[in-house]
């Protein structure tokens, strides 16, 4: 199988000439779960967007499953980001409907039918442990569980790669242990997670991979024991 | 993962669950139009009052055209006969006259007739004595059929000079063809107002939509970045617009029968001084369903265009 991410000297110089990346080059292999950390402004998020086809790199090839995303056009992209699952810091949910909509949408913009709507949101928000609140509205729920129902939507999909953007960023220690604990039990079950965070503490004590960028260049990977 | 995955982990395409998901996007447009009643109020008005104008003109030139009609059935030609044709040369003419194509029936006055009726009306009777012979020309007044066109009209005038005993065929067109050039210049007037004010309606529900794309920015990247497409970003602005269209055509319709009823009864009283009991017709059932559908479709189109133009600016930053 190939690996599920492959960056081979990916440069982002931005239109402004502000230099996010200068080269980075790593593997994530399937079922893998790495952090990836650095200052803000090291080029963390630039890095995920880049993987998400937000952004195009100015130089370098980005393979995901083998495959380079350089011939992949504009209107093959939905078709691509449905295929991995994005958590972001700030939530991103829709505030004017359910937490039920929210993690349907996913399967909604993939034709699903409707029956296999309820069943498949159901089960990703027992996942995530909000079963229940499928009614409610996200403002009526807590940052913690907003951030849940955040990554139900992720899940939704059932997608091999899952990435996150600081999603712990907005949350207190406790609540960000569960949600890394989350993480934990979804790489179990052999989704590879690249996760985006500046909370040390809590990465070393999970003991995953950890990719380190400063200055737009990855440092030599530490692997924590 | 992208390319390869992509043909087994779509579903493929179901109609059912298609045209599920059309009617709950379709519903869930009008759902919130409804929940903005004042401003959904307002555009319907203004798209309705746009399209009741022109289609008001419409209404009242199908009128003026029916009631130039019913003025067209006293539309007469005058055949002045030679002065050797008898009186049953004469009759006979008339007769044939009245079969010919395109003639509403006929009239024959001899010219003894004639004489007694020019003496009676015109107050010439003493200088009339005076004359040895009787001056005028019997006459064959033949009703041209309202429903021919200024060529049938010429081509039918043609045939009634042929015959040997005619002497000359007149016909006072002038009114007719000044009718007929006022209602051509009111229908083209109308179809140029249509075009304009359809125009005007595109637009407004076009900016309507910009606007709506604008206040929904997030929800529009939101939906960007967990995959959709921009068919389905780009569907519920359009229904949105096919709402707009179909609103502001009921409207429409409404401003166009009240505007008719508003003037039927001074038309009645109008009618009345002319002897007729005109009364004003409606746009009708055809019409009005014409100008739904037009609206609709002009709703559907003013927001295909916005969306075109402005949902590909619409990107994950």
């Amino acid at each position: 199988m190939p690996d599920i991410l492959h960056l081979h000297h990916i440069a982002k110089t931005y239109a402004g000439g502000g230099q996010a990346l200068a080269d980075v080059s790593f593997t994530l292999a399937q079922g893998e779960m790495a952090f990836l950390t650095g200052h803000s402004g090291a080029g963390k998020s630039t890095l995920l967007k880049l993987i998400a086809l937000i952004e195009r790199p100015t130089r370098g090839q980005l393979f995901v499953n083998g495959k380079n995303t350089a011939g992949l056009r504009r209107r093959h992209i939905p078709f691509y980001r449905q295929h991995i699952g994005i958590i972001f810091q700030n939530y991103n949910l829709l505030n004017d409907r359910t937490v039920f909509d929210n993690v349907a949408l996913p399967l909604i913009i993939r034709g699903v039918g409707r029956g296999d709507v309820g069943r498949r949101v159901r089960a990703a928000l027992d996942t995530v442990g909000l079963l229940g609140k499928e009614q409610q509205a996200p403002m009526t729920l807590s940052g913690g569980e907003q951030q849940r129902v955040g990554i139900a939507r992720a899940i939704v999909n059932k997608p091999r790669l899952i990435l996150a953007d600081e999603p712990t960023g907005n949350l207190d220690p406790q609540l960000s242990a569960e949600i890394m604990n989350l993480f934990g039990r979804f790489n179990e079950l052999g989704v590879s997670l690249l996760i985006a965070s500046h909370d040390i503490d809590l990465i070393q004590r999970l003991g995953c991979r950890t990719l380190q960028l400063e200055q737009g260049t990855l440092n030599s990977p530490q692997e924590t024991d | 993962m992208a390319q390869a995955d992509r043909a087994s982990a779509t579903p493929g395409f179901q109609p059912l669950v298609w045209s599920q998901r059309h009617a709950q996007e379709a519903l869930s447009s009008l759902g919130r139009l409804v929940r903005r009643p004042l401003a959904s109020l307002l555009t319907g008005l203004v798209i309705g009052i746009t399209l009741a104008l022109p289609a008001s003109l419409q209404a009242l030139l199908k009128n003026l055209q029916v009631v130039g009609y019913s003025w067209e059935k006293s539309f007469t030609a005058s055949v002045f006969l030679k002065d050797d044709t008898s009186e049953a040369q004469g009759r006979e003419l008339a007769e044939q006259f009245g079969k010919l194509a395109g003639t509403d029936g006929q009239y024959y006055v001899s010219r003894e007739e004639a004489l007694s009726e020019f003496r009676s009306l015109s107050g010439f009777a003493e200088a009339l004595e005076l004359l040895e012979d009787n001056p005028l020309p019997a006459v064959i007044v033949v009703w041209i059929h309202p429903s021919l066109d200024k060529q049938q009209v010429r081509e039918l005038l043609s045939q009634l000079r042929d015959s040997a005993l005619v002497d000359q065929v007149k016909m006072d067109s002038l009114w007719l063809e000044r009718l007929q050039a006022l209602m051509a210049f009111g229908s083209r007037a109308t179809l140029i107002l249509s075009l304009l004010l359809s125009l005007a309606v595109i637009l407004i529900i076009g900016n309507t939509i910009r606007l709506d794309i604008q206040s929904r920015r997030e929800e529009i990247v939101v939906m960007k970045l967990v995959g959709a497409t921009d068919a389905f970003v780009r569907r519920p602005f359009l229904y949105t617009g096919f709402w707009y269209g179909f609103w502001g055509g009921l409207l429409a319709i409404v401003c166009v029968q009240i505007a008719l009823l508003a003037l039927g009864e001074p038309v009645q009283r109008l009618a009345g001084l002319y002897d007729s009991s005109y009364t004003l017709q409606g746009l009708g059932a055809l019409n009005s369903l014409l100008l739904l559908f037009a609206s609709v479709g002009m709703g559907w189109l003013g927001s295909l265009l916005t969306v075109a133009q402005h949902l590909q600016e619409i990107e994950p930053r």
